[in-house]
């Protein structure tokens, strides 16, 4: 009886885990293709279409673009949030509790609705359709959460820290810059990285706040409407890899340095 | 006459409706050490935070060498205040953390590197400049705090119960250097403390705070020996309390009319007031007594042996809402159970005036 349990906790595991990574392993595997369609039987290893991918002009600078996006928009996403963090933290201000509601509130929008509402507000104002629009988009989206994970990880023990240093003479941007963000680098980075993975994949947003320079995610999506090819693969995964990169990255900054 | 250091004046604070300091004024000379005692919630760390800077004071001024810091912010204050918790910035090296308050000044590198040396040496650290925080015991944390406070020689150093988290050997080893540096550097140290023998054994000055006052304040050995109120009776050391009433009153003596029979007292006194009388424990006599006044007699119901002495409860058998705490030699072979005459000497009842 107990054996029985035993294979089939073994069996519901593996089920689980081949849901989710099933498609994952599929779409690499078929990204080695040697052949032109990402179908059984597998044909390959063949990094045919990675080159492929890389010489493709419009790949490659939507590649840069992805980049470029996710980077600066989550340097301002994780400065805006860690102001936030620490204003919300150090001063008793009217109305804190609600006020801190609203600023995470974006977290449970849809970015569909978010997308939405910047397309009729830039339009309003008369911005123009580009990637400066679609990075003040995902900074929306990523504030919220670097503000979450900083504000998390501010305690008391650095409220005395940020006094001792002011006791000692240091006016107040230098006690920022001296002593706040070192001691909160940990959540600064792991809300940086968290915000590079969320822009990097972000597809919505991108795509209706971009026009002629797209990212990567919207570019892959105009490939797609030509139908599957094994280079759609090797976009993907390539895709996949610098997320995966940018999660080890967020866990390690993290969950490291606990002891104190 | 010169203007004292610190000069407080009637300075109150509420937080909120709560009132934590009613109308406290203070002085505190150059060179002394003070001692802040008092029990949570008396408003003596809220005291020390309004002479650091971080709290302003809902009324009164706080001079500081004749100069109105009231609402100078800490930077501005020539104060530095050593944390319960260090607060040692955690990302920098000892030798930085102790440098910092002189880089806030721009002193160069070099100078920074050669001072925060010679402070740490001062508190037995040298060797530590190139650690960190972390990997330091929490002894050593505290001195680097204390080298760290004091490297940009300040006027009054103030430290908010700096031996709380140290356990307790530890804790009287640290008492004797924090008075030693005291001395050696001159600076003016404020230390808030709850523990009674560190306040006995660092004060030159000490303030017995009790709910948002100041219940007595003098040298130790003056608060112990003759405490001006029951709280500090009480608070500094153990007493045992007699109330009474004045019966008699002369131009040089009085009766009070307690519980355990009259005592006269050498002193003058309002006809028909209440009087407190507070005796420490060491003076109390238990047993066939030669002379001093008598204070009835009292049955013993517990008995502590604490090494040097017996720490002994007793219930007055002409007041049974009244306990003496007395100290007998180690030797003493008193027993819960037995019944004693209690006296004591006429020169050590102190009478209290609340």
């Amino acid at each position: 009886m107990r054996g029985i349990v035993h294979i089939a906790s073994w069996l519901y595991a593996l089920a689980v885990y081949g849901f989710i990574f099933l498609p994952v392993i599929v779409l690499v595997l078929f990204s080695l293709q040697s052949t032109s369609f990402p179908i059984p039987p597998f044909t390959g290893p063949s990094l045919r279409w990675y080159e492929a991918v890389l010489s493709d002009a419009r790949l490659t600078s939507a590649l840069v673009n992805s980049l470029l996006v996710a980077v600066f928009s989550s340097a301002t996403a994780v400065t805006l949030g860690f102001l936030s963090a620490w204003g919300f933290a150090r001063f008793v201000l009217p109305g804190s509790g609600l006020l801190r509601g609203l600023i995470t509130l974006p977290l449970t929008v849809s970015y569909l609705i978010i997308g939405m509402g910047l397309l009729v507000l830039f339009n309003w104002a008369g911005v123009p359709k580009s990637l400066l629009a679609a990075g003040i988009g995902h900074v929306v989206i990523n504030l919220p959460l670097c503000f979450a994970i900083i504000y998390s990880q501010m305690g008391d023990h650095q409220i005395n820290i940020e006094r001792a240093a002011r006791d000692l003479g240091a006016p107040e941007w230098k006690v920022l810059l001296l002593i706040s963000v070192p001691v909160m680098a940990p959540a600064i980075f792991a809300g940086f990285f968290l915000s590079m993975t969320f822009s990097w994949d972000e597809f919505v947003i991108s795509f209706l706040l971009t026009r002629f320079d797209t990212t990567l995610p919207v570019e892959i999506w105009n490939l797609l409407r030509s139908g599957l090819n094994p280079k759609t693969n090797a976009v993907g995964s390539l895709v996949f890899a610098v997320s995966i990169v940018l999660v080890v990255l967020f866990e390690l900054t993290l969950l490291r340095r606990k002891p104190a | 006459m010169n203007a004292p250091l610190v000069d407080i004046r009637d300075v109150s604070h509420r937080f909120g409706q709560h009132p934590v300091l009613k109308n406290v004024s203070l002085t505190i000379e150059t060179g002394s050490y003070t001692i802040l005692l008092g029990p949570s919630g008396s408003g003596k760390t809220t005291l020390l935070s309004i002479l650091g800077g971080f709290v302003d004071p809902s009324e009164g001024k706080v001079l500081i060498r004749g100069q109105d810091c009231t609402s100078m912010p800490p930077a501005k204050r020539p104060t530095t205040t050593v944390f319960q918790d260090y607060a040692l910035f955690p990302h920098m090296s000892v030798g930085a953390n102790v440098g910092f308050g002189l880089r806030m000044q721009g002193v160069d590198g070099a100078t920074r590197a050669a001072k925060a040396r010679e402070a740490l040496g001062l508190v037995g650290l040298a060797a530590a400049f190139d650690k960190k925080p972390h990997q330091l015991s929490g002894g050593q944390r505290q001195r680097v705090a204390l080298a760290r406070a004091l490297v940009i020689e300040p006027a009054v150093l103030l430290l908010d119960e700096p031996l709380g988290a140290l356990d307790l050997k530890l804790r009287r080893q640290m008492q004797d250097e924090l008075k030693a540096i005291q001395k050696r550097v001159g600076t003016a140290f404020i230390h808030v403390t709850h523990d009674q023998e560190e306040a006995m054994a660092l004060a030159d000055h000490c303030v017995v705070m009790n709910d948002g006052r100041i219940e007595d304040e003098g040298p130790p050995e003056r608060v112990y020996a003759r405490p001006a109120t029951r709280f500090s009776a009480t608070f500094m050391g153990e007493s045992t309390i007699l109330a009474g009433k004045v019966v008699e009153s002369g131009d040089r003596t009085s009766a009070v009319a307690t519980p355990v029979g009259s005592i006269s007292l050498p002193c003058a006194l309002p006809m028909g007031s209440q009087a407190a009388l507070a005796i420490r424990p060491e003076h109390l006599v238990l047993g066939t007594a030669s002379g001093g006044t008598k204070l009835g007699k009292a049955e013993v119901s517990d008995v502590v042996f604490q090494g040097s002495f017996k720490r002994v409860l007793a219930t007055s058998l002409e007041e049974p809402s009244l306990r003496f705490v007395a100290k007998l030699p180690a030797t003493a072979t008193v027993q819960p159970g037995d019944t004693v005459a209690v006296s004591c000497d006429i020169d050590q009842i102190v009478l209290l005036t609340d």
